[in-house]
């Protein structure tokens, strides 16, 4: 099926383009570009002396283990955050997709979390798990958890994990809830009349139906977990106990921030922002032929 | 729009018009960090200087947290608008020193305007601090606090402890901690808040123990972390041990852990004396602080203390005239009077002789003896090369390494010794990262 629009001449198009390629290069290219010139420098918090070092920033960053470290808790993390992010969001998206009484407001809740700024999230997921006056934390300890994410890695971990999947989820149950909402019922009707029971149902029509946005979201996730989540990290653990949640952009933020050290930030940042894209490429070049437009 | 409005709007600007010659004031930008009363307390000294002269307008500006702030600044000033006095936390302070091109010493702005400065009026902890080897003030003192042992009163009767004599030393704090475990605070024996500054920065200075070479880096940047000495390693394994039973407890590595003292989790902190606006706030029991307590069998201890809180400091590349207004501005600060009232409302330290002098003698601390200890320890006894204070770049980082490494220790990943070993190297690494790049 050809659905190729035909411009009669370059003026419309490119000028349909335009504010698109503006934004792309004021907001993206700009930056970047800006980070990666930083990277190649060496200055002094206030830039009163500034000078060219070449692979110097990179040189440093490589020669220190907590570095590779970072890198192993990003991973451990990411994976966690886009896994239980996208799968739990499915679930409460096929669910609120159901008939049932109240589905708006079930709705309007789950979303109702991508408003809150990620800093406020972690917040809010402090206090529910700090040890003397959380609630949740005291409910764990009369089970006779020894709660302690101040001293205890793994809880940590777990709070920081829990934290970013609980801010991601409104945003994929959205795109899942449209994405279902547009899978034809007559598909389903007659699956079900060639007598399919609702979990096969849903693996043979529903989710392969559903692969396209299934794949924007997990290039989205992944983003996300490798960007976005420094405000959580930074509210809820400050990358501790020990280094047991420092992930690569919470570095890039605090070496850049507390540190002042613009240029070994910058050269993290576009080291972060090369994995990004490769990760990218990777899913469209592999993930991308098994989605179904 | 009516005509009437218009008229309104027309006759308004012509007043301002009017008004206009008034407005060859020199401004002077004052960016802080301060929050609550102690923002009243800064915003009405602004307001009283502008109403005492006719020539300078200081124009203050709240910006966050020191951090925050500190950050503003360096902004600006890369963007080429500093304001003209900007408070910088104790720990920024090497940076700020280092950045030789961004500031104005304050005792050259001092001299130039010609007013009086003495830097001898200060205590000398406080002058100790803010100068540079050669003994020049480079920044103002504004609000100076330092760390002290707050103690709960009732808990120490139900545990059969003396609630007049608390513990002075480190053996004697995890005795009554233990007997306060047993009287019901089963949680937390005693806490510190401030994990590093506590244990590490003051714990040093308290014991005249190196920091780091070079007089703890104040004599130059070329400076090493020396907290692997043994009493070093002793009192964290102490704390390590502690933690087992929950004796000691960690409680994070800023401040947010101090709610388990106001709210009688944890009858023993070890924080702040800026705690005391909180804990009088807050605390439903009868409550007390006291001085930090030490290792007894270690020669000459306790020593003195340091400073915490902030500093102003005055941006390079302003004109004369905006210098010789921040000058008058100093100089107003330094008045006795108004440094006296400035301790006991905003429960800072005084930061003159003269003031304390005054306070003293008006009998204040009779009804307030909490706001004296500080200042108690801080003039113990007259500072030396490793207890006059610290000046380590990147110190805001270097103390997140040092907390990473003592939470290893903490949970039991590391011994003590590997862990403040780890801590030196580590901490070490950030000064030659420091050095590099403010000597290139």
């Amino acid at each position: 099926m050809e659905k190729r629009t035909v411009f009669a001449g370059y003026t419309l198009p490119a000028l349909l383009i335009i504010p698109q390629l503006l934004i792309t290069i004021i907001f993206f290219y700009l930056p970047a570009g800006q980070a990666m010139w930083q990277s190649f420098q060496l200055e002094d918090a206030f830039g009163t002396a500034t000078q060219f070092v070449g692979f110097e920033n990179y040189a440093e960053l490589f020669k220190k283990p907590e570095y590779f470290r970072a890198m192993g808790v990003t991973a451990v993390f990411s994976l966690l955050v886009a896994g239980l992010s996208l799968s739990l969001s499915l679930l409460l998206a096929v669910m609120a997709n159901k008939q049932i009484r109240g589905a708006g407001i079930y709705k309007t809740l789950l979303i109702w979390p991508y408003a809150v700024a990620p800093a406020v999230a972690g917040v809010l997921w402090l206090f529910m798990f700090q040890p003397s006056i959380g609630m949740v934390s005291k409910l764990l300890m009369s089970w006779g958890i020894d709660w302690n994410p101040t001293l205890n890695g793994t809880h940590a971990m777990f709070l920081v994990v829990l934290a970013a999947t609980w801010k991601q989820i409104s945003y994929n149950f959205l795109f899942f809830l449209a994405g279902l909402q547009s899978i034809p019922h007559s598909l389903i009707e007659a699956s079900a009349i060639d007598g399919a029971r609702p979990f096969r149902r849903f693996w043979t029509i529903i989710f392969p139906l559903l692969s396209p946005t299934m794949f924007y979201l997990l290039v989205v996730n992944i983003t996300y977990v490798f960007f976005d989540t420094f405000g959580i990290i930074d509210a809820v653990t400050h990358g501790g106990p020990g280094s047991s949640t420092t992930t690569l952009v919470f570095k890039v933020y605090n070496d850049g921030r507390s540190g002042g050290d613009l240029g070994l930030s910058a050269a993290q940042s576009v080291i972060l922002m090369v994995i990004v894209v490769g990760l990218t490429a990777v899913q469209f070049r592999y993930i991308e032929r098994k989605v179904n437009y | 729009m009516s005509f009437y409005r218009k008229a309104a709007l027309f006759a308004a600007t012509a007043l301002t018009m009017a008004a206009s010659p008034a407005l060859a004031q020199t401004e002077i930008q004052w960016w802080h960090a301060m929050t609550g009363a102690n923002n009243d307390v800064v915003n009405k000294l602004a307001e009283e200087f502008n109403a005492s002269q006719k020539d300078y307008k200081v124009v203050v500006a709240y910006k966050g947290s020191y951090a925050d702030t500190m950050n503003a600044g360096i902004a600006a000033f890369r963007a080429g608008n500093a304001p003209h006095i900007l408070q910088v936390f104790e720990v920024g302070t090497a940076s700020m020193m280092s950045a030789a091109k961004a500031i104005k010493p304050v005792a050259e702005l001092m001299k130039e305007a010609g007013e009086a400065f003495d830097p001898k009026a200060y205590l000398p902890a406080v002058t100790g601090y803010y100068s540079n080897s050669k003994g020049e003030m480079l920044s103002f003192p504004f609000n100076s606090s330092s760390s002290v042992m707050w103690y709960n009163k009732d808990a120490f009767k139900k545990a059969g402890l003396d609630p007049n004599a608390p513990p002075k030393t480190w053996p004697e704090v995890f005795d009554a901690a233990k007997k306060l475990q047993a009287a019901g605070h089963a949680t937390c024996g005693f806490a510190s808040a401030w994990v590093t500054w506590l244990n590490i920065e003051q714990f040093s200075v308290w014991h005249n123990v190196p920091l780091a070479t070079r007089g703890n880096g104040i004599d130059g940047f070329d400076t090493e972390l020396k907290i692997n000495s043994p009493l070093h390693v002793k009192h964290l394994q102490n704390l390590v041990d502690l933690q087992k039973t929950k004796t000691f407890d960690y409680s994070g590595r800023t401040n947010t852990g101090e709610g388990r003292f106001t709210s009688g989790e944890c009858p023993i902190m070890l924080t702040s004396s800026g705690f005391y606006g909180n804990v009088k706030a807050n605390a439903k029991f009868d409550w007390a602080n006291a001085p930090m307590p030490y290792y007894p069998d270690v020669q000459g201890a306790p020593q003195n203390s340091t400073l915490g809180g902030a500093s102003l400091w005055v941006m390079g590349g302003k004109s004369a005239a905006e210098y010789k207004g921040i000058a008058k501005f100093f100089a107003f600060l330094s008045q006795t009077d108004r440094q006296a009232k400035l301790h006991t409302e905003s429960g800072y330290l005084p930061i003159t002789k003269a003031a304390y002098e005054k306070v003293k003698a008006s009998g204040f601390y009779a009804q307030n003896p909490y706001l004296e200890t500080p200042i108690k320890e801080l003039t113990n006894k007259e500072p030396t090369e490793y207890s006059r204070g610290l000046r380590l770049g990147n110190l805001v980082q270097i103390r997140d390494v040092w907390a990473e490494e003592m939470e290893e220790a903490l949970a039991g990943k590391k011994s003590a010794q590997a862990a403040l070993d780890a801590a030196v190297s580590r901490g070490n690494a950030m000064l030659r990262q420091f050095e590099r790049t403010v000597q290139k």
